[in-house]
Parts: C-alpha cells; structure tokens; sequence
C-alpha cells in the first residue's frame, strides 16, 4: 500500500500543473454564450497541448494515459480551478462510442473535431416519458431511401443550441421487445426538421433544452453499430458518463468545503457544536470519497474492473454536494434565501445531482443487481 | 499511487479469515458469548499463529510488522465476532511501545508479544481484558498509567457485549507507574485497530442481510427483489466501504505519515462506528422477527458493535476532533 504518487506519477503531476500555470484562461465570462465561446477557446487550448483527449488511444489523437494519469489530470484541473471543455460529452460519450462502435470512415469524419471542439456533441436519450427506463423511449426513426426519417421528442439535452451532432437513440422497430428495437445515431442539429426550446430549471437557468424532431433525416452513414444494437451501444455511453463524473469530483468537493470553512469563520461559528458536527461528517465523506475513488482504481489497474467501492462514487458525491451547499445557505442565514447568490445557486442546482447521470436509485440497483447478487425485481 | 494489501498483507487477511472460521463457528461463539468467556485452548492457538506479537518490535519478542498487519487480523476477528482476549492485549502492548519507558518495555512487551502475560486497557469506567491480565494500562484523569495486575482489584461489568470480558477497577488506580512518553499517539493506532474491527463486524452483518434478502420468500419472491430491502442492502455496501477505506489509509498513514494520524485516524473511528452500528440495525431490519430473537447470531454484532463504537472515542468526540483538525479552532 501506498497512499503517495511514486516518483514517475509526480513527475506527471508537475507537468500538468505547470501547463496549467501557464495556460490558465483566467476566470470564465459571464453570459451562456460567452462562457461557451470561451470553453470553446479553452478545448482547443488543451488539446494543441495533447490534453483534450487525454484518455483516448494514441491511434485516435488522445495521449493514451493510464487510469491513475487520468485522476491527476483530473485532479490538476479542479486544484487549478481550470473551466471545463467544451465538448464535455463529446469527449467523454461520443468519442469511446465511435471508437468502440465506429467503422472507420466514422472515425475519421468525427473523431478529429470533437478533441478539437471544432464540432460540438449533445446527447439525445432522455424523453419526457422515459428517463431511468430508457428503453421504452418512443422516437421514431423510420427507414427512407438513403437513410432514416425521425420523429420524437428529447429533453434534458445539454448544449442542444451550440452542438452540430446529437448522438440519438431512437426506436427502429416497434414489433421486437423493447431493448431489441432500438438503434444508434449521430444526427446532423442543423436541420430545420429540428427544434429546440429552452427548458428552465429551479434555478431559474436553462441548461438543458427539450428537442423536437419532425422528420428529421439521417443519412445511412451515420448509424452506428448497426440497426437493433442501439440499446448496447448507448449503455458503453452510459457506462462513460459515470466513470467521467467520478474524475477529480473529490479535489473540488475538497476545495468547496475550504470555501465553507472559510465562511463559517468569517460569520463567527466556528464555536457552534452543531455546525462543527455537520462540517466533520462532511469532511469524512470527502475524504472516504477520494480514498474510495484510489481504491477503486487500484482495482481497475489490477483486474480491468473497479471493485465495489468504485459503484457508489456517484452516490457518494450527489449526497456530499447536496449536503455541502445546504449547509453553507444555513451558515448564511437569511442571505441564504437570496435569489442568484452563489451558494443559493448551488444548492438549487445540487438537487439535480442525485438525478443527472443515473438517479441514486438507479445506482441502488446497480449495486443490489450487480455487485451483492440480489434478484431482479423485473 | 496503490491502494490495496500487498501479497503478504492478503495471505495474513485469507489465513485469517479460514483459521478464524474453522474455529469460531457460530455455534462456539455462542457458547462462549453466553457464558461469557474465553476459550484458554482457542488463546493458545491464537498466540501459537503469533497474532498477539504482530505488531510488537522484534527486540521485544514480537513480529516486528505494521499497523496494516495488525488492522488485517482485527478486521478478521471483528468479522467472525471472536471471543478472544486479543484487542485489548494488543491496545496495551501499542501503548507501551510507543509511551513505556526501556525498563516498561522489556518488563513487559515480551509477555504481551507471546500471549503469556496479557495485557488489559482501559479508563476509569470500563477495563477491557483485566481478569488474566498481567499488566493493565490505565487511562486515568492525569494520564495513563501501567499497573502490574496483582496491584489492582477488579470485579466484571456485566454489559451488553458477551463476547468480551468487561471490568471494573475497584481499586489500585493510584498504584503502578506512569507513562513517559508520548500516549497520544498510541491512542491514534488504538482506535484505528477498533475501527477495523467494527469494518469487519459491519461487513459481516452486511452479508447475512444479503444472504437472507436472497433466500427468505414474502409475496411470491424474495424479499431482495423489493427495493425497501435491495436499496436497504446497498447502502450497507456504502457504509462499509467508506468505514473500510478510511480505516485502511489510517493505517497506512500511521507507519508512512504519522504526523497526519490524528486526523486520519479520528475520521476512521467516527465513520467506523456509526458504519458498523447502521449496517447492523439495518441487518435486523431486513432479517424482520427472526433478527429480533436470542436464537439469530446478530445481536452478538450488534452489541459488540455497540461497544466498540464507544471504545477509545465516540463517533461525537472523534468527530470534534475532526472539526479541530481541519481549521476550526
């Protein structure tokens, strides 16, 4: 057991910090657009330095890193308080798909654009009547001359308005049982068969967009993993999204929770017994977050799959956020309750966490289902 | 960067766990908790292994390895719920190496290290182990003092927990000598060792549940299928590896960096006994009536996990400590 990076690991360390050092792009403008247009700027940034695709393969333009490299990277980036790319999901999602899934000519049409952000993805899963079962989703791609013809509707689809591609997963055929039906898509946004409408959120913003296609057309060439294999091809994606939430959440929960100490001096209540309690269970579940994500990756290095403490990370860091954020509109007492202010944004937007990604409950499944061996409800 | 128990490590935790199985089947546990004692033969056997020793220095008679080694068997130990006379013993002999003077050492590590002259721990309230004891170490008021058993009197506290011996000083805490050096730092490894035990007691009330969920029929299916209960399982998983992954960095922490012990092993007493005494009622829960009898096997983890929880620091002070160590004043 070692706890410490070993002399090759902090060697890799330094180098990512003093890049960032030395490319930071200094705090992100305010506006959705401009803030877009500068992750944007960002992206390309970080992949001229080879970082954008930092775990994928050589072959495809990534730097092909280790797990461990990967949680330093991920690590720097949140110590360095460094924006996110751009293309967040096209990186973690759309990429591993297309090389998973991907013939080559897929490859090398859509790999390239998305390290450099020059093509921003979204995601088109959800549907108002299908968000934990997505399989009985109900978007309609109907085979044309050429290709597909789709009908639906999406929602909670990130970036919508700024994305080119949207990998959709839509049924193309109604006559088989439900996860059989589906197929896999990378559809072109810019087509006026498309709308996007904003979907605000409690918080006021809007994130996320619900979409609407009304025949919309995909070419043949864009079908990914071939007719009836979109229920497999999606899970890869899924599987992707929550191994890329876990990266660097616990330096940024760490981070945070300064942040609250902070304030809690700055009020005065460092004394207060109950305050002192809640910030200590907080400052545990940090820690037993970071550990846990080390263990696991120990595991994954050592046998290809995370032991059973790498499937409760998203819980843990939807519980921990949750918590955090609740307890520093406490300490702010009345000023707590003010629209827009910081941490009142924060924990609005917090009650998504244990939704977005996979809802806690499903994470319960996953861990009665798979890791203890329970039976199946269904 | 690597977070897992090198190959020696695991083959001390899998002997354990065979040899602690073979010997302490439930039934035995049982019968012991019930009288409430200790098997001389199961003792020897213990010290024959060398366990007492493991992490007692050579020069004193011990194996000379490392809190790792040490949280390995009591991990272990806490999962078959052994009556043994085995944390107490090591608790005294981390005291006296990290606090005893020369002398106090070579008086008596050796015994401690070889299971032949046991040594007991505890406060004013509650002694662990004195009975038997050649030596017991005393947290008093004005710090810990090393009392030579025939100097003390003593007489058993009947507690919750069966399946360790309990006592009460009655006199002779003035008597014996006191501690030199630096007991503070002991206290650290003591607690770590204790939320060791309380991750394997949390594991193996985890794993009754789960094996119960999967066998015992209600409605037509088995009661895991219904995510009252499958959810209940799952967050016993959450419980227990958040406890074990912050009990085993302590223990890393402790030989590798100890001066970032105080913290470490503060966070891994406070998680450990609130994990272990939340996996255990709801392991009852999810047994229903039969978990609430004297016939099932849990409430000897529970009570025991009851107790440890309490031992060397309540979640409520290591938690204080936490809030101390971490820049609230």
């Amino acid at each position: 057991m070692d706890l410490t990076l070993n002399e090759p690991e902090r060697a890799f360390r330094d180098e990512v910090r003093s890049w960032l050092e030395a490319n930071h792009p200094g705090p992100e403008p305010h506006g959705d657009e401009a803030a877009f247009a500068f992750r944007r700027e960002w992206q390309r940034q970080l992949h001229e330095g080879g970082w954008a695709g930092i775990s994928w393969p050589q072959e495809f333009g990534g730097r092909g890193a280790t797990l461990i490299e990967q949680a330093i990277f991920s690590s720097e980036m949140a110590r360095a308080d460094a924006p996110s790319p751009a293309n967040v999901l096209g990186l973690v999602m759309g990429g591993p798909v297309i090389m998973a899934h991907g013939t080559d000519e897929q490859k090398e049409r859509w790999l390239e654009p998305i390290l450099s952000a020059a093509e921003i993805w979204c995601q088109g899963f959800s549907e108002p009547e299908s968000g934990s079962d997505l399989a009985s989703l109900k978007t309609k791609a109907v085979k044309v001359d050429g290709g597909w013809k789709v009908t639906g509707q999406k929602v909670w689809t990130t970036f919508a308005h700024e994305s080119k591609w949207c990998m959709l997963v839509a049924r193309t055929n109604s006559e088989v049982a439900k996860h059989k039906g589906l197929s896999y898509f990378i559809c072109d946004m810019e087509q006026d068969a498309i709308e996007i409408r904003p979907l605000v959120q409690i918080t006021g913003e809007a994130e996320f967009n619900e979409v609407f296609f009304e025949q919309a057309f995909v070419p043949d060439e864009n079908l990914v993993g071939g007719e009836g294999n979109g229920w497999m091809v999606a899970i890869t994606t899924l599987m992707n999204e929550r191994a890329g939430l876990g990266g660097g959440a616990a330096v940024t929960v760490s981070r945070d929770l300064g942040a609250l100490i902070d304030l809690v001096a700055e009020r005065g209540l460092e004394g207060d017994p109950v305050i002192r309690a809640r910030l200590a269970d907080l400052l545990i579940g940090c820690e037993a977050l970071r550990l846990g994500g080390m263990r696991a990756m120990t595991a994954q290095m050592k046998t290809g799959v995370p032991g059973p403490e790498g499937s409760i990370g998203k819980w843990q860091w939807a519980a921990l956020n949750q918590s955090l954020t609740e307890l520093a509109c406490d300490v702010l007492g009345a000023e707590g309750l003010e629209r827009g202010a910081p941490w009142t944004y924060r924990m609005l937007r917090s009650r998504a966490n244990s939704i977005e990604g996979g809802t806690t409950e499903v994470m319960k499944n996953i861990i009665a289902e798979r890791v203890l061996g329970l039976p199946r409800l269904r | 960067m690597r977070f897992d128990f090198d190959d020696e490590q695991a083959e001390i935790k899998e002997t354990a766990r065979q040899f602690l199985a073979s010997r302490f089947k439930p039934e035995v546990v049982r019968g012991l908790a019930e009288a409430n004692r200790y098997e001389d033969a199961l003792w020897a056997e213990v010290c024959e292994l060398g366990w007492p020793g493991i992490a007692v220095d050579e020069e004193h008679g011990g194996q000379g390895l490392g809190m790792i080694e040490l949280i390995v068997l009591c991990e272990e130990l806490g999962f078959a719920c052994a009556p043994l006379p085995f944390l107490a013993n090591a608790a005294a002999g981390l005291v006296i190496e990290a606090a005893g003077s020369e002398q106090q050492k070579q008086r008596w590590l050796p015994g401690i290290a070889s299971g032949e002259a046991r040594g007991a721990i505890g406060d004013e309230s509650i002694l662990i182990d004195a009975e038997g004891a050649a030596v017991v170490v005393l947290y008093a008021a004005d710090g810990p003092r090393l009392i030579a058993a025939a100097d003390a009197s003593v007489e058993p506290l009947e507690l919750i927990d069966q399946t360790r011996r309990y006592a009460k000083l009655v006199s002779g805490s003035g008597a014996g000598e006191a501690l030199a050096g630096d007991a503070d730092a002991a206290a650290d490894r003591i607690a770590v060792a204790v939320a060791a035990e309380l991750v394997g007691l949390g594991q193996r009330a985890q794993d009754m549940a789960v094996a119960y969920a999967k066998e015992r029929e209600q409605f037509g299916r088995p009661i895991g299928a219904y995510q009252g209960v499958s959810h209940a399982c799952a967050k016993m998983l959450y419980d227990v590896e958040e406890a074990r992954s912050l009990t085993y960095a302590a223990a890393w922490t402790a030989d590798a960096e100890p001066e970032s012990l105080p913290l470490a092993a503060a966070m891994a007493k406070a998680r450990a006994s609130e994990s272990a005494w939340d996996v255990c009622k709801a392991s009852i829960q999810v047994h229903g009536g039969i978990g609430f009898t004297w016939e099932h096997d849990l409430h000897f983890l529970l009570k025991r996990a009851r107790a440890d929880s309490r031992l060397f620091g309540t979640p409520g002070e290591h938690k204080e400590r936490v809030a101390t160590l971490s820049g609230l004043g």
